[in-house]
């Protein structure tokens, strides 16, 4: 959260046009402290706290962005932000081709996304296959403050329109010393986390928490696993994927989202069509059920490291 | 709310609220008026000859178009309506620049990626069209503002019908409007018509300008088929809102002479009686008689106009007709701003294959 914070900070400073614009943005420093201190620096017309209204925010942001102003949009839950969908997949996301780059509209939008939290459904959900089903749309995921930072400024900077999804079970949970100076982390490269031999594990935002304690359960019973961050989901890192495929043959990916039109059916067929011939083991997915975002079962409902090694066995094992 | 209305239906004029405007600037005015009614009649015809794939008429608009579009300086930016090409050749839009669009072909400058009527053209700030009717007002509400802080004296006009009245975006947008005092100007043309509904079912309310009330600014009730009217309620908007005074709401009470688009067949749910009434109204006829008591516009400069708008029509269709449609591989540009791997990688395979 630190790490948001203080790149919004830094890059206002830096490109006087940039402005931030949302719900509770300016007084309150936004409900997850992202923006705070931000209206005190840079003041009122640059820090806008706008009615309640998400398609609004979204709109004003790409009349904004169409004006020469860099416009960083929050919306407060990513479950909060259909509304704005209009906006962000039929306006955003395509104004630049619509227009034939006559207008080409680059808006941030972040959003605090995910379950661990206690949020029930209004609070937990993780939507990001509506927007990478989107072309014109870049969609990042960080899952850890280094990258937080080296994302956002590279979102920042980038010419397309922008979704960030913060995992926001990490906000706080996920502590780690930032480095102070400029760097990006660059759109469309994915991280492996940990090198290994038997079975690929790919995961995004906060699951890659959870993909870490899985793969070192799996290390203690003698299974090698190589963890890849995607943490660019589009465009996404095809290479750094289909490399480690070939070396391990098995792979699992895992996210929170709901499996059935999920992002990992994606990566899965990516993967089918480029490197089946590498391939050991059917691509297992491990995903939240395909139901709502429930309260009570929270616990039951995300994939935990159990789950998740459950489906590295059965991997490297068939 | 009492309507401004300043030439009647007959033509006969009320002199104390004419706005000051040269002869040539109303002769200009008379001639645009002219040439959009000219252009969707061809249009039509085109579309019903398989030539265009698609199109909207504005005809029974043009006042509202032309009157607006007069009142707005170079700068200024447009978030328009399908129904608005008058507004895009008031601003300086070669003609050609319009039936490219409506051809999709490679002069287009948005490259063919919109059907017919969805303009867009930078040069003259009029912001690329989205079908969906109030998505583009909060979006003018950001370009005010963002013009607002860089202290560019800029107003934002945008346009939109009665329909687009009842979607939560033009709630959300005038509330935004209202809240950040912005410089813009809400344009409703309220044609009576969205698609095959009437105005009482888009809105219980006596007019849609005293909405205006609730979100803290001004409304304005104009004679929409009156472009004197339209003219100066766009005029005194702009000028209050460039000079810090917010913005205003005007409805432009009009008549959609046409159907909704190409597609629609409007006799299925309005009667003859209805377009016989809003006949007599019809903008282009008492501007005529207007201009011809103020002894502006001879029977002949009236013919003279008229044959020029048509063979500029002719010549114009003729030439956008040559230009090829746009090259396949353009499909993969303008995604984003540079081609990203897996474009690049379809782009690749379309052209390997070659054929379709």
């Amino acid at each position: 959260m630190q790490a948001v914070n203080q790149t919004l900070r830094d890059e206002m400073r830096r490109n006087g046009n940039m402005v931030v614009l949302g719900e509770d943005v300016g007084r309150d420093g936004g409900v997850f402290r992202a923006t705070e201190g931000l209206l005190e620096e840079f003041g009122a017309e640059r820090v806008v706290d706008t009615p309640l209204a998400e398609d609004a925010i979204v709109g004003m942001a790409i009349g904004m962005a169409l004006y020469g102003l860099q416009p960083v949009a929050e919306i407060q839950f990513m479950d909060f932000i259909y509304p704005a969908f209009n906006e962000i997949v039929s306006e955003l996301a395509k104004l630049r081709y619509r227009s034939g780059g006559q207008y080409p509209a680059h808006v941030v939008i972040r959003t605090p996304y995910g379950g661990g939290v206690k949020g029930g459904h209004y609070h937990s959900q993780s939507t990001e296959a509506y927007f990478v089903h989107t072309p014109g749309l870049v969609v990042l995921t960080p899952s850890n403050p280094y990258d937080a930072r080296g994302l956002l400024l590279s979102a920042m900077r980038s010419p397309d329109p922008v979704i960030f999804l913060e995992p926001k079970r990490i906000y706080r949970t996920v502590k780690e010393e930032v480095p102070a100076e400029e760097y990006l982390v660059p759109i469309g490269s994915a991280r492996v986390v940990q090198e290994g031999e038997d079975v690929t594990l790919l995961s995004w935002g906060a699951t890659v928490q959870t993909c870490r304690e899985a793969a070192a359960l799996a290390q203690a019973e003698g299974l090698s696993v190589e963890l890849i961050d995607l943490r660019s989901l589009l465009p996404f890192d095809i290479e750094t994927v289909v490399r480690s495929v070939r070396k391990t043959g098995r792979v699992v990916v895992a996210h929170e989202a709901t499996k059935i039109g999920g992002f990992g059916a994606e990566i899965s067929a990516q993967i089918n069509e480029r490197a089946i011939d590498s391939l050991e083991a059917p691509i297992l997915r491990v995903a939240g059920y395909d139901t709502p975002f429930p309260y009570a079962l929270e616990g039951v409902y995300l994939p935990s490291p159990e789950r998740i090694l459950r489906a590295l066995r059965k991997a490297s094992s068939y | 709310m009492e309507m401004l209305q300043i030439v009647r239906a007959d033509g006969e004029h009320d002199s104390k609220l004419e706005p000051t405007l040269r002869g040539e600037d109303l002769r200009g005015m008379y001639r645009h008026m002219l040439m959009v009614r000219r252009f969707n009649e061809r249009m039509l015809l085109l579309q019903r000859q398989g030539r265009i794939g698609f199109f909207i008429e504005s005809t029974g608009q043009e006042a509202c178009q032309i009157g607006s579009a007069f009142a707005l300086a170079r700068s200024d930016w447009v978030y328009g309506g399908y129904r608005d090409p008058g507004i895009c050749l008031v601003r300086g839009v070669p003609l050609k620049g319009l039936v490219d669009q409506l051809m999709a072909n490679a002069d287009d400058p948005n490259k063919g990626r919109q059907m017919g009527v969805h303009w867009g053209y930078r040069d003259w700030n009029i912001v690329s069209i989205s079908s969906p009717v109030a998505c583009r007002l909060s979006q003018a509400v950001g370009t005010a503002y963002a013009a607002k802080i860089k202290k560019d004296n800029i107003v934002c006009l945008t346009s939109f019908g009665d329909g687009a009245t009842s979607q939560g975006e033009f709630h959300s947008a005038m509330n935004f409007a209202g809240v950040f005092r912005v410089p813009v100007v809400f344009l409703c043309e309220n044609n009576q018509y969205a698609i095959s509904l009437p105005l009482r079912r888009q809105t219980a309310s006596a007019n849609i300008a005293v909405k205006a009330e609730a979100y803290g600014f001004e409304g304005v009730l104009v004679d929409g088929n009156d472009v004197l009217a339209v003219y100066k309620a766009t005029r005194a908007a702009v000028d209050k809102a460039r000079s810090g005074g917010g913005p205003t709401l005007i409805e432009a009470v009009t008549y959609r002479m046409g159907g909704h688009s190409s597609s629609d067949d409007a006799s299925k749910y309005r009667g003859a009686e209805e377009l016989e009434l809003w006949k007599s109204r019809d903008p282009i006829t008492r501007f005529r008689v207007y201009l011809t008591k103020k002894g502006l516009l001879t029977a002949q400069d009236d013919r003279r106009m008229q044959d020029e708008v048509d063979s500029e029509l002719v010549s114009v269709i003729r030439e956008s007709q040559k230009v090829p449609p746009p090259p396949r591989l353009s499909i993969f540009t303008d995604v984003y701003a540079e081609m990203p791997w897996h474009l690049r990688e379809e782009a690749a395979e379309l052209e390997r294959e070659g054929g379709s």
